[in-house]
């Protein structure tokens, strides 16, 4: 029963993982970049919530889609400003910029909110499931992540699978120049992946911080490096990976806590992501494309 | 050329961005407290400096907006009284180690000649470090490591961590709370180990049973479900928090959301929890604290309460009450010891250390408050307070409040323990 009860508890911060690695992934697999800002887009999602929903009232749905939106508007700004003037620049560059905006952020959310942690309010309205005579909880929180993953990942299949643009969007990834040539707006299409990405963000930011209380400016951190980590170990660049990922990254710590060492966890995380990548280098659900040098 | 001065101007931008987590904060911080030090110091121009530096900013923030406010509403009290004059200025550490030796020399720039800081441990060490070259008294409020005040210059105003933790394990008993306790503490952190250390040495001595001892680490405090579950599979009656705040309020949380409702017991850390924004107080109902400062217990504190609060429109914290007592510390040795604001930093360490083994103080975190000379530490009683109705009050007041759901906080009847060995 113990068992189980860590195994969903894992499966439930995998989740919360699983989104946040889905930004990380979209945007390394059309726009071959690693936005490291990622999380901290997630964090001012999680302030705009709280905004939204605690200092103005608003009902939790309109406060997360207020969020998305302001977050969008941040994705496209922190795009346009920061990454499309480095466009053609070495990749090493554009890493660094992306820690850079990292850091702006940090440091913005600092001066804008203070230091001070806010707790934050669940937007999760759904009393906990009480399994085995309560001898197994699943919190409304965890079922709601997990259906939100699920959703989105679904969605994001769909889209990019289904639609003009989500076509596009393969186009781009595949090769920028000849999508260009073959009259695909490049610019636009990278433009709406990062809208996308940090709408999800704002999502990943509200289902963070019901699951987790705690809102401060470096709240994003972690969970962003963990996501990517989670992205790179599902396949970073395939949307079903990045879930995969997540999901088995929030298992092995939740598991590796209760049974080796709530200490030892993120060794074990990290050592694990080390393996996968010597025997698969691609990750778990990564395509082999054979690079043109 | 082009890919060159891109790849350069991101490098500049990435640096200064790096650069604006420590030094960006802290100006603005220290703008803040700037200004505040000049009404602070308008009193005499032969002012004896005290230099503060505390977490300012980032998640410790409360800890040292307390100590920069009790410092100064000690300081103004002071100088109206006339006698010694003191000025002082606040500068922002962000809790940490590097920070804290540029906050200190920014204050040696400034003339500090009386060192109240700094709040956090680990930025202690490396600023003890410091004032022991340069041979400056220092007084921390809150450094609770034993490492914070390995100098003979250097003494502290809050308990050690073993003492915190040998007095925790002796609360626990002496009030028999439980024999069979879980520990949830930052492996991390050196305060946080520092007390369950001790706390773990104490427990066979005091009657009750270690039965989990579970760790985390400042990159992993977010999830505390498995801790929580080993804790209560394990059967604790009490779970043991050396922790801080921000990560208790997370623990409260999610223990409320398993339906786990051990009695929870916490140090010093914990103080603070109840001004977290937007935190659902409720969730701390019940829960113990070991901290030298119990709203109310006595007419100095409440005094004390009453000023504060009416000056800064928050209720005090220990943290602001050990610096207030530091400071009225400081007025006391320097009496004693005949320094005057045109003596050398130095030197009036020098006159001090002479003395202070001597000084004795009623300050607000206890009745009477003397210190060892050789090993810096204070000699006072610990006191603990319960949350109740969102508001920290003594123990002995719980009794009245039988409806509370944590059924043995409200039989504590003592609201002090004497010191542990």
């Amino acid at each position: 029963m113990q068992f189980i009860s860590y195994l969903i508890n894992g499966i439930s911060l995998g989740s919360v993982y699983a989104i946040i690695a889905l930004g990380y992934t979209m945007v390394y697999g059309i726009a071959k970049m690693l936005n490291f800002a990622h999380g901290d887009v997630i964090m001012v999602g999680g302030y705009m919530v709280f905004i939204f929903m605690v200092n103005l009232g608003l009902p939790a749905i309109v406060s997360i889609v207020l969020a998305m939106a302001v977050c969008t508007v941040l994705g496209i700004v922190i795009e346009t400003v920061a990454y499309r003037p480095l466009r053609g620049a070495p990749s090493l560059a554009v890493l660094i910029t992306a820690i850079g905006v990292s850091y702006l952020l940090q440091n913005l959310a600092l001066l804008i909110w203070g230091s001070t942690p806010k707790s934050f309010t669940s937007v999760v309205n759904m009393e906990p499931l009480r399994l085995a005579g309560g001898q197994l909880v699943i919190t409304g929180e965890s079922i709601v992540t997990i259906g939100v993953c699920i959703v989105v990942m679904v969605g994001l299949s769909l889209f990019i699978n289904r639609t003009r643009m989500g076509r596009a969007m393969l186009a781009v990834s595949e090769d920028k120049g000849a999508a260009q040539l073959m009259g695909v707006n490049v610019n636009g299409t990278i433009m709406l992946t990062f809208a996308i990405g940090s709408a999800l963000a704002a999502v990943a930011g509200a289902l963070l911080c019901s699951s987790y209380p705690m809102l401060l400016p470096t709240t994003g951190s972690m969970p962003g490096i963990k996501a990517f980590v989670a992205a790179v170990f599902g396949g970073i660049g395939s949307v079903p990976g990045a879930m995969l990922g997540g999901i088995l990254l929030g298992i092995i710590e939740t598991l590796s806590k209760a049974y080796i060492s709530t200490q030892l966890s993120d060794a074990i995380v990290f050592s694990v992501l080390i393996i996968v990548l010597l025997v698969k280098p691609t990750g778990i659900l990564g395509k082999k494309i054979s690079e043109k040098v | 050329m082009k890919k060159f001065l891109s790849l350069a101007l991101a490098l500049c931008l990435a640096v200064s961005m790096a650069a604006c987590g420590g030094s960006a904060s802290s100006s603005a911080a220290t703008s803040d407290t700037a200004s505040a030090a000049v009404s602070g110091s308008a009193a005499s121009a032969g002012a004896i400096k005290i230099g503060v530096s505390g977490p300012l900013t980032g998640s410790a923030a409360q800890y040292g907006e307390g100590v920069a406010n009790g410092v100064q509403l000690a300081v103004e009290e002071i100088n109206a009284m006339g006698g010694i004059q003191f000025e002082y200025r606040a500068e922002d550490d962000v809790a940490d180690p590097e920070s804290a030796v540029n906050a200190y020399n920014t204050l040696m720039d400034w003339g500090m000649q009386l060192f109240a800081g700094t709040v956090t441990s680990d930025a202690c060490i490396a600023a003890a470090e410091l004032a022991n070259e340069d041979n400056v008294f220092m007084m921390t409020p809150s450094a609770t490591a034993v490492e914070a005040i390995a100098y003979p210059n250097a003494f502290r105003m809050c308990f050690s961590d073993p003492n915190q933790g040998a007095a925790s394990a002796q609360y626990i008993g002496d009030h028999q709370l439980a024999t069979k306790v879980a520990v949830i503490y930052d492996s991390s952190s050196t305060y946080s180990s520092g007390i369950y250390e001790n706390f773990a040495a104490a427990a066979a001595d005091n009657g009750f049973e270690i039965v989990a001892a579970e760790a985390f680490t400042s990159d992993s405090n977010q999830d505390f479900s498995v801790q929580l579950q080993a804790a209560q599979s394990a059967g604790a009656e009490l779970v043991f928090l050396p922790i801080y705040y921000s990560e208790a309020s997370l623990i409260l949380s999610q223990a409320n959301t398993m339906g786990y409702a051990p009695q929870f017991f916490g140090c010093d850390g914990l103080d603070g929890i109840l001004n977290a924004e937007n935190f659902d107080t409720s969730l701390a109902e019940g829960v113990l604290l070991l901290t030298p400062y119990v709203p109310g217990v006595d007419e100095v504190t409440t005094e004390f309460t009453e000023k504060y609060t009416e000056k800064f429109g928050i209720a005090p914290n220990q943290f602001a009450a050990n610096a207030y007592d530091v400071v009225y510390a400081m007025k006391a040795a320097c009496e004693a010891a005949g320094v005057t604001a045109d003596m050398s930093a130095s030197d009036i360490c020098d006159a001090i250390l002479g003395v202070i083994g001597d000084v004795e103080i009623s300050g607000v975190t206890g009745a009477s408050i003397s210190w060892d000379a050789e090993s810096g530490e204070p000699n006072k009683e610990p006191r603990a307070v319960v949350i109740r109705d969102g508001a920290y009050t003594a123990p002995n007041d719980a009794a009245d409040a039988q409806e509370a759901p944590a059924e043995d906080a409200s039989s504590v009847a003592a609201e002090s323990v004497s010191e542990a060995a």
